[in-house]
């Protein structure tokens, strides 16, 4: 019995982690909520959606945990879709990378939700269900091997992260949603041309496929493909929250529901796993002419994004805007090591990606539970009516400052520290130090700030209008979490650092890719396209 | 049919740029649909252009590449779903906030000047 499932969960792996979200979803919907059905019974079958939300993420962490053990072996799983064969058949690409990133939208996903179901998933309609739909983009996302795919998935994660945006309603969640959709609208158009133009001169969107025909371009193609690749840039670049394109994100994430923004946490990873797949997996260093198209641009706006980042967060006024400015900054320290083409330092990175999600999603949640005990000031930085419980949460807040910031022992450091010297000997060197370690600097600046008006900064008489005690054991057992797994990333550094390593080898291993993804016999192409069938075509011809 | 194409492309992209960059929320959306109109020829014509050439494997002759219609098709579907779905918000905030300024508020007055005297800033609930 064990061998039939395991056997079978071996060979269906990828598409599980994407139905998986889906099917609950479509369960949660035909389960309905309060708000659609209205009466008696409507708690209960809250409850009950509440339970199956929460027990199919559950199963979803466990999934990712396979995957990631399935994964560190160092095989890549392929998954063709309907059986079509690459590179014109759907894949779905198991690797280090992708196995890592799902983990990581649990590990985000599984205490977001505990807390949601604290009372955010009552003030709307569907939460549960779109909460789901965001998981199966996300995943799908990560999973995907094809780039017209990574565009649908995209697009799945963004509606439903629409709708959550505006989850809980008010003026500002509509006013910051409308520019939201929209820039991410114009983006997907963008999107759709870089894939276009991909597509025009390699004759395929299958990630390995598309790696493999760029190092052979020559002449005015391979000058098409790095103009796809830096539209591309541009896109997830958006995503990502990138310097030019990142002033959407502070007004975003600061409106959306304290759950939500802690969720939005991984998307701008997204941005992120994108650009390393496609500047490093295909636009990499075997893309011939076309080879490292984004190089001229990623590290200096990294590193730009990085310090406007920082500065936002030292001029914010409300606390749900310094954390989404942090969210920025940790975007800019991320992408300048994935930005210096170096595999050390791309490994350092990705440790440090898992570190800055895990720690902001906390951060939010945290910033929630301040402002519901602040009165009417909410997450105002100015001085309120004091915090009820302000050791327990300022130690909170000290600890998440101190890790976001990257103060020893914490992974924040480690992972800084990382990609300190994995730097060194570049020729970017003294930027990225003088970046990184400023930066550092004016977080914890920023974040002292924050912790001083909120904690100290004490107008008692506006303290009279807070009835009851402190937060809900439920709502800080959230946040606790996020603190155990950034513990938890401190203690294990080596083993981790030891899987992004294996993850960044592999990802340059690009013949391994195109054994499992294309088979032995390579792909056919269609470029140059002539209009003639080609003769594998006519086999399939005579037996109709 | 190249030059007819690429101007044609060129030109509605242009309609669709100036649309986007206008104040209110329904000139926005006619933008955002121009640009996907304008982008599904664009990936048609990046599968090279052909006249009188099947995408279906039928008898002789040219065949035209099967693969971008394939990919239109998708984001024809996935553009129609976003457009339904941006129209439907920028009428909600426009009930929200008593604009259809897409910034949520007439230039020259600051955000939520209407029922500021009502509710407080960023969280009126609006009827459900």
């Amino acid at each position: 019995m064990w061998d039939v499932i395991s056997t079978f969960w071996l060979q269906h792996a990828p598409v599980l982690s994407v139905l998986l979200p889906v099917f609950t979803a479509v369960g949660l919907l035909l389960i309905g909520d309060s708000a659609s059905s209205g009466g008696t019974g409507a708690d209960g079958r809250q409850r009950w959606g509440a339970r199956l939300s929460m027990a199919s993420v559950l199963l979803g962490l466990f999934m990712a945990v396979q995957l990631v053990h399935h994964a560190s072996g160092g095989d890549l799983l392929v998954y063709q879709l309907g059986e079509w064969p690459a590179p014109f058949g759907i894949v779905l690409v198991l690797d280090r990378l992708s196995a890592l990133m799902v983990l990581l939208t649990y590990l985000v996903a599984v205490p977001v939700l505990w807390y949601a179901t604290g009372g955010w998933d009552t003030r709307g309609r569907h939460f549960h269900a779109l909460f789901q739909f965001q998981l199966m983009g996300l995943c799908g996302a990560f999973l995907t091997g094809d780039l017209f795919n990574l565009f649908v998935f995209f697009e799945v994660l963004l509606i439903a992260s629409y709708v959550l945006l505006v989850h809980g309603q008010g003026r500002e969640r509509f006013r910051m949603g409308v520019h939201y959709v929209v820039l991410n609208l114009a983006a997907s158009g963008l999107f759709l041309i870089g894939l276009a133009l991909v597509y025009a001169v390699t004759g395929t969107l299958n990630m390995t496929d598309v790696a493999l025909r760029v190092g052979q371009l020559t002449g005015d193609s391979a000058v098409l493909a790095r103009a796809a690749a830096l539209v591309l840039l541009v896109v997830f670049g958006l995503k990502a929250a990138l310097v030019p394109l990142y002033f959407w994100l502070p007004g975003t994430y600061a409106s959306a529901s304290a759950p939500v923004a802690a969720l939005f946490a991984i998307m701008t990873k997204v941005g992120v796993y994108s650009i390393i797949r496609v500047h490093w997996g295909i636009f990499g260093a075997e893309a011939g002419e076309a080879a490292f198209a984004a190089q001229a641009w990623l590290l200096p706006l990294a590193l730009a994004t990085s310090v406007l980042g920082v500065l936002g967060a030292l001029a914010a006024h409300s606390m749900g805007r310094l954390v989404a400015y942090l969210t920025v900054s940790s975007v800019g320290t991320i992408l300048a090591g994935v930005g210096l083409y170096s595999p050390a330092t791309l490994s350092a990175s990705l440790y440090y990606t898992l570190h800055s999600t895990v720690v902001i999603a906390g951060l939010f949640l945290l910033v929630e539970l301040m402002a519901a005990q602040r009165g009417d000031a909410l997450d105002k930085l100015r001085p309120a009516a004091a915090v009820r419980e302000p050791v327990l949460l300022g130690l909170m807040m000290i600890f998440g400052a101190a890790s976001a910031a990257g103060l020893p022992p914490l992974p924040g450091f480690l992972g800084k520290l990382m990609i300190l010297e994995s730097s060194s000997g570049l020729p970017a060197q003294v930027w990225v130090w003088a970046v990184v370690l400023s930066v550092g600097f004016f977080t914890i600046v920023g974040l002292a700030r924050a912790g001083v008006i909120v904690f100290w900064h004490i107008q008692p008489d506006e303290g009279q209008g807070n009835p009851g005690s402190g937060s809900s054991v439920k709502l800080l057992s959230a946040v606790w979490a996020f603190m155990a797994l950034t513990l938890a990333m401190a203690v294990l550094a080596s083993p981790v650092k030891r899987y992004t390593d294996a993850a960044t080898a592999q990802l340059a291993d690009q013949a391994a890719y195109a054994r499992a993804v294309l088979g032995m016999t390579g792909a056919p192409t269609t470029r140059p396209y002539d209009g003639q069938r080609t003769p594998a075509a006519a086999p399939t011809e005579e037996t109709r | 049919m190249e030059f007819l194409l690429a101007t044609g492309i060129g030109f509605v992209t242009a309609c669709a740029i100036y649309l986007m960059l206008r104040g209110r929320t329904f000139p926005v959306v006619l933008g955002l649909s121009l640009l996907g109109y304008a982008v599904n020829v664009f990936i048609f014509a990046m599968g090279r252009l052909w006249s009188n050439a099947q995408p279906i494997l039928v008898g002789d002759g040219p065949v035209a590449d099967p693969l971008p219609q394939a990919l239109v098709l998708t984001a024809i579907v996935i553009g129609f779903a976003t457009t339904g779905f941006v129209i439907e918000l920028a009428l909600r905030s426009r009930h929200e906030s008593g604009s259809d300024h897409v910034d949520g508020h007439e230039p020259g007055h600051a955000p939520g000047y209407r029922s500021a005297a009502t509710a407080p800033a960023g969280k009126s609930g609006g009827q459900a």
